[in-house]
């Protein structure tokens, strides 16, 4: 079974899928989703094998495939994942599925959905051929052993978002895409000439040029060189993360991007910012790392408190909720850069939830937005009385943003946070305040969208008094100075609450949110191991 | 600390106290419509057969060596040197909580059936009680500090929810989140203190903390004391986050009754005691603790006087009376006891006074002004007897269960026999007159006096699910003091915890003391007279009063020092960052864009698309090169 | 024999052919200043290729002359067509190559 290339089919499965969804007639959209869903069904079933025949007490990377591909210059088709790669390949197997559930009736003519000022029915076919060559980037980019094919992934993944965001974003999309790309591209650039860089210290010292990640592990590489090295790959990283002050793209991108994109987006593409600080910084770096830790421990708790700062002052809840990721992408580097276990794995595990809560905030979110038609937080208001059970997921979601005992994400934080405190017990103390800034701007989303009497998009029940003018109902401190485009004045609607198909699409993340809360155990057995022998490519001392 | 068995038999059973109410919660909410009909006696059943379970275990547990049992669970959190597992200590002092929460709580869901009748949201109601009563349950059950502080925010989300209960109240909505985020405040504190423990002793369980306390510097230990004192604050609203509390009154009356007098506000004094180990090798901390109680039973006590909202009035009662139990268990062994027996009678006389102020509002159409109350003692006469035992019982009427609790703490204070003593007493006996000034002001305005009620509104007595749950209560608000004080003395029952029973010096002998907090006490029942009850109670408050008063009314400003030290300042500084991030940070990209687009443009104005002028730079250039080639080889 | 004088001329030349096509606007008078200043290259390849004994300057200016003729006939093509699109011959009138 093991025998199996699980990461081989991981990548082709999404990948000929793509192809064939995007070949399919027009006109067939229904049978576009279904297959897309089919193959990403496929995808997760396969993810969830690979973790069976993972061995947590095994090599530090299983499942390994490996095929010359430029021989010339040492290049290999290398594919293997460690615990914290495996973990990444289950969320995105997972995040998958969801957002094509999600994204089902984008798109659709008639659909009894408000669609956004600017945006206009577009082929969903191509929407879907994309998420799904998406997921075979996202797999590559996680189950790469070659830092050159990497490389490969990580600069290839920016196209089939760019497209996403592009072609079926909101009113300014065109903007969003370019900036997204540009942004990526100068990260990926600048990790260009470090790849080379690292690929002329291996022929020096090797005799032999190779881009295979165990090899150049072995390294030792004089430590100014690793200083520009590390910063080469620190600022892609950083980028993609995106730690404060690389961060601007983000907001702008996930509030334009359709929900499905910004769902992968912000819970899978960002993430792979922090898996590089992980797997390829820390250990191929290890001298830098140290060097460089201070700083990077104060751009990570800055991170935290200015973004959640910013989040408060938010009026768009799609830019709110890329905030939140800001911050707490600010939790996930300084656990990484704290350098003990507890934190690390709890880093890593922060991961995996930010990816399960924040993308059931994004979808909870779109699903509103669907109904209301727009994305001021200031048009909604008493949405709980007509539409309890998204509301109840709303609450859920938020509850798990802001890190409660009892959902995961509670986990993960309090990992971070304490294995952080013994080493960098400052970086904590300060980091530690945020939660309390986490508890204010999502209970501030929260009571001005769902509680108090109807009003704004929302249509009073009958009974109710009459709901103020759309549009004009603006909370003191929601102004935000970005031009986000407002949505022209709507009539108000009647919430009607979650469907069939969109409980099927949060149900999974609901559950898996209370499940991890309370039994996070098995992902940390699969994680430690990881985290442990990264550590001691650093040579941390605990 | 003794060593603590592992737990067999029934006691191993005893996760089943959370895990009842808990799975009620889970089927209402997930059950929906289907479970309307039957879902409050679900919910009451669950908390009963827990008050059963927890009186079957207690009984057990008075058998066990050592009075005190581990029931190891599972592994919840376990990676690098932290092993945090889940498990339950069950102690005589989890016992008398878990009785106290199960038994009140049982109590206030009977209650609740009734005065939650006609809201369409009842089952959603039972729902979240039940969630609080299993969070409040591993409040106070956990084995470890890690456990505690699952409970602790669990208590304060279904506090968060039951305050936003009718969330179509925008002042609900937002007094809600009020409470929340102060609670958060103070559990940032809880959460470092836990920090801090785990970097110093590598472990979160208190039979590792308390085990080893001694290894600690007392500079660490004084931090871990402040830090826990900071989370006690929070969840007990005692000063300086003690703003809450009284806005936390938008939740239904039988919320107010159950979480924000009985159980979860004690919470802090659970807190404090159950880290008793920590708080006796560090007096710093405790003389803080001390303080924060004194401050804090005359801020309440105060505010108490002015308010005409009955539910507030309550409110900073419990404010206050907390206050006391702080001041208890930061007096350190002579006070743990007093202090927890002064909890549980309160836990009795308070959720009875709530529950009678909501009978009251039952009867008047949910109104909560006491100005447009008066002369309901004959309309509701079950409502006023028990009402009136509870507020005789707070008042410290010689032989209530207040009288026995109260005085325990102010004899404790003054058997410091120092400045601090004397001090601490002074305040206390103080607090005692004002608690009789404002009590019996409230039972004046409502009860006596002539009827000026709304027009339209016609007082009637409340149907018995919710006078029986009035009528326990108050037999606990007569005899609950005695029997903890005096038949059944709590101190020997929690010896396995806090040792053995502190031999009082009495300072001042218990007799003297006694007659001099009933005579301050009658004080202030008798200024109350003169000041309320002798005249006509006028039906709007007086604009012209005294800025004592005024300041009573405004709660000693507690909103505006939050507003203005911290809302402000918060929001103005959000609004600044938002715009830095605009303009600042995205400017300086942005601008970094439009730079090279700019200069671009203005590069490209060079080719002007005359063949001369491409000309001439090629010959420029060549001319260059040529230069440069004959510099460097002649050079 | 000096290769001086040969130079000298092949340097006159070429000067002469740059300053014309700098300074002239009729297409056709570049394009001869432009094939004057090949011719000096060429005088020069030649004159080393005497000087030095061997024939490989003389191989390079046939190269030359094979580029001009071809050049001759692409860029006597492009006046023509131009001339007959502006009715102009100034190299001035044909700016639209530009940003």
């Amino acid at each position: 079974m093991s025998d199996f290339p699980f990461l081989v089919a991981m990548i082709a499965v999404p990948a000929v899928g793509a192809a064939a969804v995007a070949a399919l007639p027009k006109g067939r959209e229904l049978l576009a989703k279904q297959l897309a869903l089919g193959v990403s069904l496929v995808v997760l079933v396969l993810a969830v094998l690979a973790a069976v025949a993972f061995d947590t007490g095994g090599d530090r990377f299983q499942l390994t495939t490996s095929v010359a591909w430029i021989p010339d210059f040492g290049v290999d088709f290398a594919l293997g994942v460690d615990g914290i790669a495996l973990v990444m390949l289950l969320l995105v197997g997972l995040l998958v599925p969801l957002v094509i559930g999600a994204s089902w009736e984008d798109g659709a003519p008639g659909a009894d959905t408000v669609r956004e000022a600017g945006t206009e029915a577009r082929s969903m076919r191509f929407f879907f051929a994309w998420l799904l060559l998406l997921e075979a980037f996202m797999v590559g980019v996680f189950a790469a052993t070659d830092v050159f094919l990497f490389y490969v992934f990580f600069e290839a993944m920016l196209v089939p978002m760019y497209f996403l965001i592009g072609s079926f974003g909101g009113p300014r999309r065109q903007y969003a895409a370019v900036k997204f790309f540009l942004y990526s591209l100068v990260g990926g650039l600048i990790m260009l000439a470090a790849v080379i860089g690292l690929y002329v210290v291996s022929t020096s010292e090797l005799g032999e040029g190779t881009f295979a990640f165990d090899a150049l592990r072995e390294l030792d590489i004089d430590p100014g060189v690793q200083k520009l090295l590390f910063l080469g790959f620190f600022v892609a990283f950083a980028i993609k993360a995106p730690l404060v002050p690389l961060h601007t793209w983000l907001p702008d991108s996930a509030a334009e991007a359709p929900i499905g994109g910004a769902v992968l987006l912000v819970g899978i593409l960002d993430k792979v910012g922090t898996f590089g600080f992980l797997r390829y910084c820390l250990p191929l770096f290890p001298d830098a790392s140290r060097y460089f830790a201070p700083m990077v421990l104060v751009l990570a708790v800055v991170g935290v408190l200015y973004a959640a700062l910013l989040a408060m002052g938010q009026s768009d809840m799609k830019r709110l909720v890329a905030y939140t990721s800001i911050s707490h992408f600010g939790f996930i580097a300084l656990g990484i850069f704290a350098f003990t276990t507890e934190a690390a794995t709890g880093a890593v595990l922060y991961m995996v939830n930010h990816g399960i809560a924040t993308g059931l905030l994004f979808l909870v979110v779109g699903m509103l937005i669907a109904r209301g038609g727009s994305r001021q937080i200031g048009d909604y208001g008493g949405v709980a009385a007509q539409a309890p059970k998204l509301a109840a997921v709303f609450l859920v979601a938020g509850l798990a943003s802001l890190a409660l005992p009892g959902t995961n994400s509670f986990v993960s934080e309090f990992l971070v946070l304490i294995g952080s405190f013994p080493e960098r017990p400052v970086y904590a103390i300060v980091a530690t305040a945020g939660i309390v800034l986490a508890a204010l701007y999502i209970l501030l989303m929260y009571q001005r969208t769902m509680h108090g009497p109807a009003r704004g998009v929302v249509a009073p029940l009958a009974g109710d008094g009459p709901a103020g003018p759309a549009g004009t109902a603006d909370e003191p401190g929601g102004a935000s100075a970005t031009a986000v485009l407002t949505a022209p004045a709507r009539t108000a609607v009647r919430f009607v609450d979650l469907s069939r198909r969109e409980i099927a699409v949060v149900a999974p993340l609901v559950v898996l949110i209370l499940v991890l809360g309370v039994q996070p155990q098995p992902l940390l057995d699969i994680i430690e191991p990881a985290v442990t022998a990264t550590l001691s490519d650093l040579g941390a001392t605990r | 600390m003794e060593t603590v068995l592992p737990a067999e038999g029934l006691l191993g059973w005893s996760w089943l106290l959370i895990a009842l109410p808990l799975a009620g919660a889970a089927v209402l909410l997930l059950g929906g419509r289907r479970t309307d009909r039957w879902g409050h006696l679900l919910g009451t059943a669950t908390v009963a057969g827990a008050f059963l379970l927890a009186v079957l275990c207690t009984v057990r547990l008075a058998d066990v060596e050592g009075r005190s049992v581990d029931v190891d669970l599972f592994t919840f959190i376990s990676t690098g040197e932290l092993d945090v597992r889940a498990g339950l200590l069950y102690d005589p002092l989890s016992a008398v909580f878990a009785l106290l929460i199960t038994g009140v709580g049982s109590l206030i869901h009977v209650y609740s059936i009734g005065y939650m009748a006609h809201d369409p949201a009842r089952r959603r109601f039972f729902a979240y009680l039940n969630l609080f009563v299993a969070a409040m349950l591993l409040l106070v059950l956990g084995n470890s500090f890690v456990a505690l502080y699952v409970g602790w925010e669990g208590v304060g989300l279904a506090s968060y929810l039951l305050i936003a209960f009718w969330y179509t109240r925008p002042s609900a909505a937002t007094a809600a989140k009020k409470a929340f985020i102060m609670n958060r405040v103070g559990d940032v504190g809880l959460a470092l203190a836990i920090f801090v423990m785990f970097a110093q002793l590598g472990t979160t369980s208190y039979a590792g903390v308390f085990g080893s306390v001694g290894t600690l510097a007392g500079g660490t230990l004084t931090a871990i004391g402040l830090l826990l004192l900071l989370g006690a604050c929070g969840k007990s609203g005692q000063f300086p986050l003690q703003a809450w509390l009284p806005d936390a009154m938008e939740g239904p009356t039988p919320v107010s009754a159950l979480i924000h007098a009985a159980t979860m506000v004690t919470a802090g004094v659970y807190l404090i005691a159950r880290s008793a180990p920590i708080y006796d090798e560090t007096p710093t901390a405790r003389t803080v603790v001390l303080a924060v109680g004194a401050v804090t039973l005359l801020i309440g006590a105060i505010a108490g006087c002015a308010f005409d909202d009955i539910k507030k009035v309550l409110a900073y009662s419990t404010v206050s009376q907390i206050g006391y139990m702080f001041l208890a268990v930061g007096l350190g062994p002579a006070g743990y006891v007093a202090g927890l027996a002064h909890l549980l009678t309160h836990g009795f006389f308070k959720a009875g006074l709530f529950l009678g102020a909501g009978s009251v509002m039952h009867a008047m159409d949910d109104s909560v002004d006491m100005r447009r109350f008066g002369g309901l003692a004959r309309k509701l006469p079950v409502t006023f007897v028990t009402f009136g035992l509870g507020y005789l019982a707070l008042i410290g009427f010689p032989f209530l269960s207040g009288f026995y609790t109260k005085d325990a703490i102010i004899e404790a204070a003054l058997d410091r026999d120092d400045a601090w003593g004397w001090i601490l007493g002074g305040v206390a006996v103080l607090g005692a007159g004002l608690t009789a000034f404002y009590m019996t002001r409230l039972m004046l305005m409502t009860f006596f006096g002539r009827a000026r009620w709304e027009p339209g509104v016609h007082p009637h007595e409340s149907p018995s699910v919710m006078t029986v749950p009035m009528v326990v209560l108050s037999l606990g608000s007569i005899g609950a003091g005695f029997l903890l004080v005096k038949a059944f003395p709590l101190a020997d029952w929690l010896e396995p915890v806090f040792g053995e029973e502190h031999e009082a010096a009495h300072v001042v002998a218990p007799l003297t003391v006694g007659l001099v907090v009933t005579g301050v006490m009658l004080v202030g029942v008798l200024a109350a007279w003169l000041f309320v009850g002798r005249r006509e109670v006028p039906v709007t408050a007086p604009v012209r009063v005294s800025p004592v008063t005024r300041a009573a009314r405004n709660a000693l400003y507690a909103d505006t020092i939050n507003e203005s030290l911290v809302m402000r300042p918060g929001q103005w500084l959000t609004r600044a960052l938002v715009w830095v991030d605009n303009r600042g940070v995205d400017g300086a990209v942005n601008g970094l864009a439009a730079g090279l687009g700019g200069s671009s443009s203005r590069l490209g104005r060079t080719q002007t698309g005359f063949v001369r002028t491409y000309a001439l730079s090629m010959l420029g250039g060549a001319v260059l090169v040529a230069g440069a080639l004959l510099a460097v080889t002649s050079g | 024999m000096t290769l001086t004088y040969y130079l000298v001329l092949a340097a006159i030349l070429f000067t002469i052919g740059a300053v014309g096509v700098l300074v002239r606007r009729n297409a056709i008078v570049v394009f001869m200043c432009i094939e004057l200043m090949l011719n000096s290259v060429n005088l020069t390849l030649v004159t080393f290729a005497r000087a030095t004994g061997t024939v490989d300057g003389q191989i390079m200016a046939f190269f030359v002359m094979v580029v001009a003729a071809a050049e001759v006939v692409v860029g006597l093509a492009i006046i023509m067509s131009i001339y007959r699109t502006r009715r102009s011959a100034s190299v001035d009138d044909a700016n639209l190559l530009k940003y």
